[in-house]
């Protein structure tokens, strides 16, 4: 195997995470357990007065979907770049 | 960087599409969203790792009822799309056991909260585990009784304030992987909603394991139990099962006692093979009536 050099530039994110920011409860779950640290809790409101995430870093995602996994509110979700989440990627 | 939580999608142009289509969103009701569960509640992430469990198990989607009793877990019933009945408060057992000798084919999982499964229920789990029926028990164990205020549970740990015991619990509680391996579960688990990996993977052992299966969730309530007992909130508790978590597959479960700031034995402590209810009926009834034994008709092809 050749080890490949890693190019000045920066490389695609892996994958990307969306948010319904008006479903969010702001537990904070997502933030604190996202592997990679893409997410932080905003200081801004939702509608209903909770703060909900915001994506701090997008280009560290990896899109394993763990915040999806630990939303409790259904209001987060990570997907692999490249392709709509199916029902298999749950 | 802008404090605006409008951006909401950070590659729009290689995934377009909008916040309503989340994976889970095809397992839920969503007429019935939001939900009523409190922010840092873990009933919503259990429910995350069933939906996810169901998806990588074997089973067909039509062919599973889920049954509920009455409190904060007992919405998931109603939540679910999937055959649901949200039965009276500690019957959901009584009535999976009827839905599963009405209708064999038919996996029945039972979700439900300490309270409704140990308390109210607590006769009918220990008879449902001893008859080895066919069934998937999912318990959420909040340590209270979460949706009429923070009562005093039989899981609540000793010396935990509730509000019915507002200088400390002084009952003993159940040691629920013990309780269900000494009456006869065939599968017994115990999982935090902090780990939701192997949580998802139990889960789906449990279903496709025939027998009575159960697994235990422990959640954090953060409104009432977490709060009571100064542990913070929902995210702290999490923090807390991740850091006082023992994963010990094969445990004694005499050993896994859950005390109050104790460690967390997780794992898949039982997974044994135990003739059920159903095929031990068949089976001895057809030993001692020979060709009079009529099997009624809903029971053809899938009783062996």
């Amino acid at each position: 195997m050749v080890e490949t050099k890693k190019s000045a530039a920066p490389k695609a994110p892996k994958g990307h995470v969306v948010i319904n920011t008006e479903r969010c409860k702001g537990c904070g779950f997502c933030a604190q357990f996202c592997p990679t640290g893409v997410l932080a809790m905003s200081k801004g409101f939702n509608l209903k007065g909770y703060h909900p995430p915001i994506i701090a870093d997008a280009a560290k995602c990896s899109g394993c979907g763990l915040c999806g996994m630990y939303c409790p509110d259904f209001a987060i979700y990570g997907v692999k770049n490249g392709r709509k989440p199916e029902s298999g990627d749950l | 960087m802008s404090e605006s939580y409008e951006a909401t999608v950070t590659d729009p142009v290689s995934a377009p599409m909008t916040c309503d289509s989340n994976p889970v969103e095809e397992w839920l009701r969503m007429d019935r969203m939001p939900h009523i569960w409190c922010p840092g509640c873990g009933i919503g992430t259990s429910v995350n790792c069933f939906t996810r469990a169901i998806e990588e198990s074997s089973l067909d989607r039509k062919n599973i009822a889920i049954v509920s009793g009455i409190g904060c877990t007992g919405r998931v019933a109603g939540y679910l799309l999937l055959d649901s009945f949200h039965t009276t408060h500690g019957r959901a057992l009584p009535f999976a056991t009827g839905l599963k000798l009405a209708s064999p084919k038919t996996k029945v999982v039972v979700y439900s909260g300490d309270g409704d499964l140990f308390a109210i229920g607590g006769n009918h789990f220990i008879h449902a585990a001893r008859r080895n029926l066919d069934m998937t028990v999912l318990c959420v164990n909040n340590f209270n009784y979460g949706m009429t205020g923070g009562q005093v549970a039989p899981t609540t740990p000793e010396f935990a304030i509730a509000s019915t015991t507002p200088y400390g619990s002084v009952e003993r509680p159940f040691n629920l992987p013990y309780l269900a391996q000494s009456c006869g579960a065939v599968y017994v688990a115990r999982w935090t909603v902090y780990h939701v990996k192997q949580l998802q993977r139990s889960i789906r052992e449990a279903l496709e394991k025939p027998g009575f299966t159960f697994i235990e969730m422990v959640a954090p309530c953060p409104t009432l139990f977490v709060r009571r007992n100064r542990l913070g909130d929902g995210l702290a508790a999490l923090e807390s099962y991740e850091e006082n978590a023992v994963i010990k597959n094969g445990a004694d479960t005499r050993e896994c006692d859950l005390g109050m700031g104790g460690p967390i034995v997780c794992g898949k402590f039982v997974d044994i093979d135990r003739p059920s209810y159903l095929s031990n009926q068949v089976a001895h009834l057809r030993k001692v009536l020979g060709d009079r034994y009529v099997m009624p008709d809903a029971w053809q092809g899938v009783v062996q």
